[in-house]
């Protein structure tokens, strides 16, 4: 299979047709987006005059190939294009949402990683006795409750009842690290909650899997403690496909997050991406898009090069 | 890593009530809003929410009362002149922009040629009978007009109004937005794109006496259940638009005060009576259906299904509360029996139809209550759920039969009916069209006899009722939740939040 920068330099090629076709159907979900950008513009008087300045300042009418052209064009140069709602660049909006996106996928992916890994060790370890049993429920849980409904209520619970924390907001590191953690406590346990879930239960076939495998029967037959076993020998093999999993499911994150900055309003991806698409503000629709698929491409990758680094047999 | 997050959780246990305890301490008044606002620019901004962070940055030319009154601000007097076609305006001495540049007739000249003529102004149309704008001295200013226009006051207490310091607006030109300068209670700090925008009291405006907090944070939350929450746990002062199914626990709150006004606007159910293909059907060619529809609803029942009875039903372009309310025209009480009859006559007892309404569970939840009202009179109205920006376009290309919109309204009667109504109007989906009510429309518009405009709104409501291009249905209520330790706090009827007079208690 060859060396590592060969390997990565292959990924990166294929990578590239795949922003490619990812921009054409960003581009292509446009024309199959009803709803005219230039209408809701103009705003609630819709005054003639200036829908048909907002077609031609934003060369709505142009065909779509013309349109594509030119972004693929400025996007070379670096230039993303403008908000027709907020008259920002995009580049500049994605910068610093993307941040703010970024910060709360970390923290859910802890939320996820602390709770979904021992519990998954736990229930394998302890298979069917309570133990396991009560791990699978909470996880079923974890994947079933909507994170809207889960949001609200422990909006009402921590912020309106007990008062511990800020009911929504953002506030940023570099300004208040407490706040910073304080506001991002409640909406990265939600967002962390469906993958802790997902963690969990990978974690805990992959465990009963090297369990049951053959070294480790040798290593009990050796006499080892059974914690020593599970610590020693179990624990590693089985989490070298978790690590990989937790890669992706970062990404999903991002993606993940749009709700979640709904209900919190905080400031992110999820959020400018949701007033784009109901304001039809294809610039910023097609930036978010594209550097999505781009953080999902760079993910995918930092996960096959662990793989690659632990799984000897990649490297052939 | 657990150890990480043990700390990290234990830190956000610590600063928690530390923030929340935060608000009432300062100076700083935290307002939630039920959107982000769109550009910050008089001239090109378009949304509701916009305004209501206006309110504190650009002062106009006039403003409105509780009681829809105008009042001065910058314009401290105005007369007409015989022909109805020259407004002149003496402005307020003293006023100061936020740049030191002086507030005269000069920065007014220029803030109404720049809604005149900047390319995608949205206030051209609100103002578009100005011909020519005369300094007449420092203080004074002289409006002409192309032909007499009532509602262009009405108008100068909006965005239309807004005045902005020429020296800024030439030097940012379409950037304005992103940092206006006026001549407000509050000059711009910053903007954090759908967070929040934060604004400072300025020391030199003229009614500082008036105004009591340093700062205003505004801040967007979209959810009004989250909305509230903020309020309660204290981290916002005053929220707008809560949710009438909230109304109940703000007021059981002793923290909280809720405040209320019937909006300007309304909601109702516009046909389309020549708009394409779609229109050729009983519904759309036959007064007497649409009348059955009328006749079938009852609106009262319909206010408290859905709203427990805190909007205000109603079957006119203004509410019953507005003075130019048609009080010889109430709505009609509910008649089956009359709409099956009026359904016969017009040929189809078994009447069908479909409505397109724009997703939103307020809307979706009157609907389905209107569609089983109709049931009884033996009409199927089917509803079919578009997302809003979709819903326009269908409604500007004529593609429906039946459409629940609403509208934010206007000071000025003419701003809820002429746009609507009138044969070439913009927003006259329908393209419902009669000779007879355009020139009352015309007649009402071109005078400032309030007798005479009155007489010719009645005229217009007659035919309007014969003619049923529209079934008004409602008027929302705004309602706000505030802390009962904000004093000072009126909400007129246009939704907006004005900030003098408000002080922590």
């Amino acid at each position: 299979m060859g060396s590592l920068p060969a390997f990565i330099a292959r990924r990166l090629l294929v990578a590239l047709p795949t922003l490619l076709v990812v921009s054409f159907i960003v581009f292509g979900l446009q024309l199959l987006l009803p709803g005219d950008p230039a209408l809701l513009l103009a705003g609630e008087d819709r005054d003639p005059q200036v829908i048909a300045y907002m077609r031609e300042l934003y060369r709505l009418d142009e065909p779509i190939w013309v349109q594509y052209g030119d972004w693929v064009l400025r996007l070379l140069q670096g230039d993303l294009g403008e908000s027709i709602r907020l008259k920002e660049s995009v580049g500049g909006l994605i910068a610093t949402k993307l941040w703010v996106t970024a910060e709360l996928a970390i923290l859910s992916m802890l939320w996820a990683v602390a709770i979904g890994v021992p519990a998954g060790i736990v229930a394998a370890v302890k298979r069917d006795t309570i133990w396991d049993w009560t791990a699978s429920a909470i996880g079923l849980a974890g994947l079933s409750i909507p994170n809207f409904w889960l949001g609200i209520m422990m909006i009402l619970f921590f912020s309106v009842q007990l008062g511990w924390l800020p009911a929504s907001g953002y506030v940023s590191p570099w300004e208040d690290p407490v706040g910073n953690l304080a506001a991002l406590a409640m909406p990265s346990f939600v967002l962390g909650s469906g993958v802790a879930a997902v963690l969990m239960r990978h974690t805990r076939s992959a465990m009963l899997t090297v369990l049951n495998a053959d070294y480790i029967r040798t290593a009990r037959a050796k006499g080892l403690a059974e914690k020593r076993v599970v610590r020693r020998h179990a624990l590693r093999n089985a989490l070298v496909p978790v690590v990989t999993l937790g890669a992706i499911q970062l990404g999903e994150l991002l993606g993940g997050a749009v709700l979640t900055e709904q209900v919190f309003s905080i400031p992110g991806f999820g959020k400018l991406i949701v007033d784009a698409v109901f304001n039809r503000d294809y610039a910023v629709v097609q930036g978010v898009v594209l550097v999505t698929a781009l953080a999902f491409i760079l993910l995918n990758l930092v996960a096959d090069l662990i793989y690659f680094l632990v799984n000897p047999r990649m490297r052939g | 890593m657990k150890r990480l997050i043990t700390l990290a959780f234990a830190a956000s246990m610590l600063a928690g009530p530390m923030l929340a305890g935060h608000a009432g301490a300062q100076t700083t008044l935290r307002i939630g809003l039920a959107e982000d606002p769109d550009v910050m620019d008089p001239t090109t901004a378009r949304t509701f929410v916009g305004r209501i962070v206006f309110s504190s940055i650009c002062d106009k030319l006039l403003d409105i009362d509780k009681d829809q009154k105008l009042i001065p601000q910058l314009a401290t007097e105005w007369a007409w002149s015989d022909d109805q076609k020259q407004l002149t305006m003496k402005l307020r001495p003293n006023v100061k922009f936020h740049d030191g540049e002086p507030m005269d007739a000069a920065a007014v000249k220029y803030s109404l040629e720049r809604h005149l003529n900047f390319p995608g102004s949205r206030r051209k149309g609100e103002i578009s009978q100005i011909t020519a704008i005369t300094v007449v001295d420092p203080l004074t200013v002289r409006i002409d007009l192309s032909v007499p226009f009532a509602p262009l006051l009405a108008q100068f207490t909006d965005r239309a109004g807004m005045i902005m310091s020429p020296k800024a607006a030439q030097a940012m030109g379409d950037k304005f937005g992103s940092a206006p300068v006026c001549a407000g209670p509050y000059k711009w700090v910053e903007r954090v794109q759908q967070d929040r925008i934060v604004v400072e009291r300025f020391a030199d405006y003229w009614d500082k006496a008036n105004i009591h907090f340093d700062r205003i944070v505004y801040q967007p939350v979209i959810d009004a259940t989250v909305r509230l929450a903020n309020l309660q746990s204290g981290q916002l002062d005053l929220v707008e638009r809560v949710a009438a199914t909230d109304v109940e626990a703000v007021k059981k709150n002793n923290r909280l005060r809720l405040v209320q006004a019937t909006e300007l606007g309304y909601l109702g159910l516009s046909f389309n009576i020549a708009n394409g293909d779609r229109a050729k059907t009983p519904l759309g060619q036959d007064p007497r259906v649409r009348r059955a529809i009328e006749l079938a609803i009852d609106r009262d029942i319909l206010n408290q299904v859905a709203f427990e009875g805190l909007f205000k039903a109603g079957n006119q372009w203004v509410s019953p509360e507005s003075p130019w309310y048609v009080k010889s025209m109430p709505a009609p009480k509910r008649d089956v029996t009359r709409a099956k009859q009026l359904l016969k006559e017009a040929g189809v007892p078994n009447l069908s139809f479909t409505a397109n309404l724009p997703s939103g569970s307020e809307n979706a939840q009157v609907a389905q209550i209107i569609q089983a009202m109709l049931q009884e009179a033996g009409i199927d109205m089917k509803l079919r759920t578009v997302e809003f920006a979709t819903s326009l376009q269908m409604a500007a290309k004529g593609d429906f039969e039946a459409y629940f919109i609403g509208w934010s309204g206007r000071v000025d009667p003419d701003g809820n009916i002429w746009t609507f109504n009138s044969c070439e109007a913009a927003q006259n989906d329908g393209r419902y069209c009669n000779p007879e009510m355009d020139r009352w429309l015309k007649e009402a518009r071109s005078t400032n006899d309030r007798e005479r405009r009155m007489a010719a709104y009645e005229q217009a409501m007659k035919i309007h009722q014969a003619d049923m291009p529209r079934v008004y249905l409602y008027h929302r209520t705004w309602f706000y939740g505030l802390s009962t330790k904000l004093q000072g706090f009126q909400a007129p009827p246009d939704g907006l939040v004005r900030v003098q007079g408000l002080k922590a208690g």
